[in-house]
Formats: C-alpha cells, structure tokens, sequence
C-alpha cells in the first residue's frame, strides 16, 4: 500500500504555517478562487459525490445537508462550530493552530456554496492560544481582500466573525450553539424546525464541524473521485485521530479510515505503544460518548460503520483514551457519570434527572458503597433517557448511555469483585456523608 | 444542618452609584453591534469585555449592560448564570482551571489539583487570602495530549506533575500566552488593574458557597 500523504495536517510541521503567506505559498486559497468561478450547486454536487461525512459526531453527509436549505431564502447564515469539548479530542485545535487559513478557506468555500452572508465561528473559550491565531488570521484575509466585501474580486461578499463560548458541553449541539449566539443559555432547541429551514436568528442555518470544512478546499482543488478513492465506501476521505492517555506519542494523527484502534495505540508514526510498564485494559476510542472496548476489542475499525458491531454509538470524534490496567473502572465510571451529569443542560426531565441519578450512583460505587444491585439501576437508568427512546431534546443523554452501558456490561466482573470486596465500615462512613 | 440563610435583602445595586463600565468598554460593546442582527446576541462578547475588564462582572454592571443591549436586566441573569466561565463574584488575579476529564484522570490530574489545594491552602471554587489565585475544575479543555494540564488564566500548562506546582506558582508570567494577540477582546486596551484594585476590599469571597461557609 502506498503511503499515506497527510492532507488536513500537511502544513502543521512547516514553519511559521500560520501566516497568510506561508498557506498561500503552499497552494492556499487556490480551491476557493476556484470554487467561486463554480456555481454553489456545483459545489454541493461535488462534495455530495466525495460522500464527505460531518466529522463533528453525528457523520451526518455534508452536501445533503446544505441541500436542505430552502430554495427560496434570502438571507443564510453559516455556524463553524469550533466548540470541541469533548473528552479526550483535540484535533479541532491542533487544525485552528496551526493552520487556521485551511479553516477560513473551508469556510468561505461552505459558504459561497450555501449563499450565506456572514459565517460566525464559535469557539469554546478555553481556547485562548487558538483564539488569537484564527482572530489574526481572519485579519489577514480581510486585509488581503480574501473576506469582505466582493471577495478574490467576486461579486460574491462574506463576514466572518469570531464568537467565544464561555464554558458549556451542550453549546456544541448545533442548536444549543445556535441559542448561545444569540446571547441565551445554551439550551438545544426542539426539533424540527431544522437549523437548515430557521436556525440562528430564525434565519436558514447550517452548522459544520471545524475538520468537515477544512476537508471542502482539498474536495474542490483534487476533486471528489480523488477524495472518494481514500479509504472504503462509507467512510471516505482523511480523517484526523486522536490518542491520548498512557502511550508513548499522545497527539493528532492523520489517516484513512481503515485504521484499526491497535494501530492507533501501536504504529511507530501514530500512538508508539504503551508507556513502559503500562498495559492496555479499555479503549474509549470514539470520544467517551461512543462507548467502551475492552483489550481484546482492538480490531474495531475507525470508520463510520465498524464501531457499531462492538456495541458502540458510532465513530464520535475519532478520539480515542486508552485506559491502562493500573485504573479502577470505578474512577472511569464516575468520570464519565460527572461529565453528563455536570454538563446536562436540565432542560428535560429524563436527562437531567438520569445523569444526575447515574453521577450518584457511581459516586457511591467508586467511593467504596456500591450495591450489586445498583450496576443494573445504572443500565436501566441509562435506557430510560436520550433522543433514541425519544425522550429528549438533544443527543446528549444518548451519549450519557454509551459509556456507561458498555462499562457496566463489558466490565461486569471487575465491578461485582469491586463491590464485593468493599470494607463494611468504610461502606456505611461513605453513606452516612453522601446522605 | 439547618438551612443558612443569608439577608439579600439589601439593595444588590445602588441605583445611585456611578457607572461601573467605563467609556472604553462602552465603546469596545458597541463595536459588536454590527455583527449581529439583534443586539441580545451581543451579550457573550459583552460579558466577556467586562469580565476581561472587571476581573468579574458585579450586578450594576449586568444592568448597565441589560441597558447598552437594550434587554432586561433579567437576560443578563438568566444568560450569565448558565455559564461556568463568567463569575458575578470576584475571583483572584490568576484563576487555575484544572481539568479533570478522563485523559487527566488516567494521568495523575488528581494527585495535581490535590497539590495545589495543599499549596494554596484552599479548596475547590476558594481564593487564597491575597487574593492572588482562585482554584476551579473544569471538564477537558481539549489539550489532552498533554494530560495532566491545567490552564492558569489564558496559558495552558502541559503535563504537570504534583513535583512541578511550587515551580509552576513561582513563575511571574504563568498566565500570558505568547502569541500575539489580536485587538479584539485584548484586556490590556481596558486598564484592567485599575479596574480591578476598586473592587479589591470584596476579594476573598469567591461564591455563594463561601458566603454561606462563612455565615455558618
Ligand atoms: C451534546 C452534544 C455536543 C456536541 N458537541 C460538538 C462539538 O463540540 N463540536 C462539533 O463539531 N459538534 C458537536 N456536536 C455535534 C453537532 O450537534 C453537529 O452535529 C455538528 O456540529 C455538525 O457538524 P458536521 O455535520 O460538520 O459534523 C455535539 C452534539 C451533541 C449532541
Ligand atoms: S437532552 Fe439533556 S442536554 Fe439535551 S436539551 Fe435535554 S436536558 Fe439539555
Ligand atoms: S481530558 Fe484533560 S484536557 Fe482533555
């Protein structure tokens, strides 16, 4: 097999790759001069043929969705969503720093072809460092005639505006995203209505993940036969890999998907293997809203299809923790148990409920004041939310599911031998100061 | 434990007291207008200017705010209290924002913020005495390659160990990113010290949990 030449990351390790300049010196902006002698159909057919799946989680197909777009608006908006905050993925960020004109070529690209009149970026606010390099480089293109008024000498006019978020899970949900810029609580909205048919400021909207736009410049530069040609048939086109936790070379890697989670974790240009010392014991190879593998599970493919057979939600982010044999499943219980139940935005009963019911009970359990019975209370508190029973606004409470079903299910043994082996005592100590 | 009530019943905003927000944050609001079709949408980066400004955003300020943007006080409130990065209470001049999120947990972040509660002698969402620090968890700040992390103010500090932290409070600039910064939302451009001393006969209270502490 030939070797994989990075496109996404092709800039990262060229010095000062950051700057106008540089991007431009290394055919910048070419795709976009390009796109706009196109017309936005032509566009969206193009990236609806490279089948060029959203990498924001859902993997719901880009071109299909700026097809939803009503034919007869008039005015459009466009939503980066740069919210990424997801544990463990990072690979947004490694794209905004360090090539963030790959970004604003994407985005004007998105939206030339959806006809929109002003992209707003949204990016989480811990994300200073990378604030500051998208901000100077949006400047840049302004200054070069790149965004604004009849951009490349177009007839064609775009604003692009930075928006910080302040701090909350749920205003990545592209509606809550949506709320959020419009100076709310970052509460998703019901649907439908669609953002595509009234999003922001209920105006037709679409919202895409930083990685699915800067996909777009390499789509219409080389073509969707080109694009459609990496990796199989439902999963087609670079994807970015996340590996964090106890490997040699934690970061952002870039492949086909047609990697396995092992390569990932092993291959000497990827995860390097373990730290000395460490032995897998469990994978949360999607971002922990997928779901969990355990060490014999590592053959699941990284594309849209495969996670699906091991019991997963789907592909998620791509980013994968590994979780070494030295952790108590307990402590990876209660870290995902809190992360939904500290992020649910309340709206819904079942939700706000569930998780805040699933963060007790771990609590309990990982504290040394576990029930046996309370590992089945967790499945079928896990059941009983989410978008899939229908039983709430937004995907959030499904995600809450994943993690803990398949910890629960997969790792049975390890926690009955956990709650088994408790002390009495410390039992009834952690009870009487939980209560 | 009987319930703390704590008296509210003062007047949180003297409708007599000069204006909180000066004229360079004003003008730096106003600037956002254009961008937006209503002028509500303009309140993130409104909070943002004057918390970057303030150190915290007080109660007169979201009414004078509610005030520029043309909404009601209330908004304000309702908008600001979903929020975990905007504080209403003052905060210490450098906010440590561990994360605790499930890289950082596999990697000793516990034994970390463990240490640093020890060092600071204070606990979660409390300010050390001088006012100099606040200790806050948050879930992953998306740098989890570099687990175990923990972002001082705007600077990220990569895979900190519990050994590293005395080294880490020592350092005079362990807040400032390096990159240039952009104009916009630049605290420097809205006197933030001066703002701030003002303010600083409140320092040490930091939430509502430790007001009620106190009032134990
Ligand atoms: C609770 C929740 C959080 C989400 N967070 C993010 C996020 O941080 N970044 C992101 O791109 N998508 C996130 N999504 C997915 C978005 O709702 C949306 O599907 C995505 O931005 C669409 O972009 P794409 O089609 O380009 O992937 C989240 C979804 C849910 C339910
Ligand atoms: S499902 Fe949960 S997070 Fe989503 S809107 Fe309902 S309460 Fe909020
Ligand atoms: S888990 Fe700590 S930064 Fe992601």
């Amino acid at each position: 097999m030939a070797v994989f030449e990075p496109v996404l990351l092709r800039n990262r390790d060229v010095e000062d790759s950051t700057s106008l300049s540089v991007y431009e010196s290394r055919g910048g902006y070419g795709a976009a001069r390009k796109a706009l002698k196109m017309t936005p159909v032509e566009i969206i057919e193009e990236v609806k043929k490279a089948n060029l799946r959203g990498r924001g989680g859902a993997g719901f197909p880009a071109g299909v969705k700026w097809g939803f777009l009503p034919k007869d608006r008039t005015r459009t908006l466009l939503c980066v969503n740069a919210d990424e905050s997801e544990p463990p993925t990072f690979c947004n960020r490694v794209l905004m720093e360090t090539d963030p004109h790959q970004l604003i070529e994407g985005t004007i690209i998105a939206a030339y072809a959806t006809q929109s009149q002003i992209a707003y970026i949204y990016i989480r606010v811990e994300f200073h460092e990378q604030f500051h390099i998208l901000q100077r480089a949006v400047d840049e293109a302004y200054a070069k005639g790149y965004l604004g008024k009849r951009i490349f000498g177009s007839d064609y006019s775009l604003e692009c505006y930075l928006h910080r978020g302040a701090g909350a899970y749920v205003c990545g949900e592209e509606t809550g995203l949506i709320e959020s810029l419009e100076g709310k609580r970052g509460w998703p909205r019901i649907k439908p209505p669609f953002p595509a048919v009234e999003g922001l400021f209920r105006r037709p909207t679409v919202v895409n993940n930083v990685e699915t736009l800067c996909c777009v410049p390499h789509i219409i530069e080389r073509g969707a036969d080109w694009f459609t040609g990496i990796g199989p048939p439902h999963s087609t086109g670079p994807k970015l890999f996340c590996i964090s936790g106890p490997v040699k070379r934690p970061g952002c890697y870039e492949a086909p998907m047609t990697i396995t989670v092992r390569d990932l974790i092993e291959r000497e240009d990827m995860g390097g293997g373990m730290l000395p010392g460490k032995k897998v014991k469990a994978v949360l190879p999607g971002g922990v809203s997928m779901g969990i593998l355990t060490a014999d599970e590592l053959d699941m493919k990284m594309d849209f299809e495969d996670p699906r057979k091991y019991a997963l939600l789907g592909l998620g982010t791509a980013a994968a923790v590994v979780i070494d044999d030295a952790t108590d499943m307990r402590m990876v219980l209660r870290n995902m148990a809190r992360f939904y139940g500290t992020e649910s935005c309340g709206q819904c009963t079942q939700c706000r409920e569930g998780t805040a019911w699933m963060h007790k009970i771990a609590t309990r359990i990982a504290m040394g004041a576990g029930r046996i019975e309370d590992l089945d209370i967790l499945l079928e508190t896990a059941r009983n939310m989410g978008m899939m029973p229908g039983l709430s606004i937004c995907g959030l409470p499904d995600g809450a599911t994943y993690p803990i079903e398949t910890i629960v299910n997969k790792f049975r043994g390890e926690l009955e031998a956990a709650i088994r082996a408790q002390a009495p005592e410390r039992a009834k100590t952690v009870l009487s100061v939980l209560n | 434990m009987a319930w703390v009530t704590i008296n509210r019943n003062e007047p949180v905003v003297d409708p007599k007291a000069p204006p909180v927000l000066g004229e360079a944050v004003r003008v730096k609001i106003r600037s956002f207008f254009d961008r937006y079709e209503t002028k509500r949408a303009v309140l993130l980066p409104a909070l943002h200017i004057v918390q970057d400004a303030l150190g915290h955003v007080p109660w007169q300020a979201m009414v004078e705010i509610a005030d520029l943007l043309e909404i009601h006080p209330s908004d304000v409130i309702d908008t600001i209290s979903f929020y975990t990065h905007f504080w209403t209470h003052p905060k210490g001049e450098k906010v440590i924002t561990v994360c605790r999120s499930i890289s950082c947990e596999v990697m000793g972040g516990a034994a970390v913020l463990e240490e640093l509660k020890k060092q600071l002698k204070i606990d979660e969402h409390e300010t050390t005495k001088d006012g100099k620090y606040s200790l806050v968890t948050e879930e992953c700040l998306a740098g989890c390659d570099n687990a175990p992390c923990l972002l001082i103010n705007e600077k990220l500090h990569k895979h900190v160990k519990p050994q590293d932290v005395a080294k880490l409070l020592a350092e005079a600039n362990n807040d400032r990113i390096a990159v240039p910064r952009s104009a916009l939302f630049d605290a420097s451009t809205l006197s933030f010290a001066a703002a701030s001393k003002t303010n600083g006969a409140l320092l040490g209270t930091t939430s509502d949990v430790r007001e009620m502490r106190e009032a134990d």
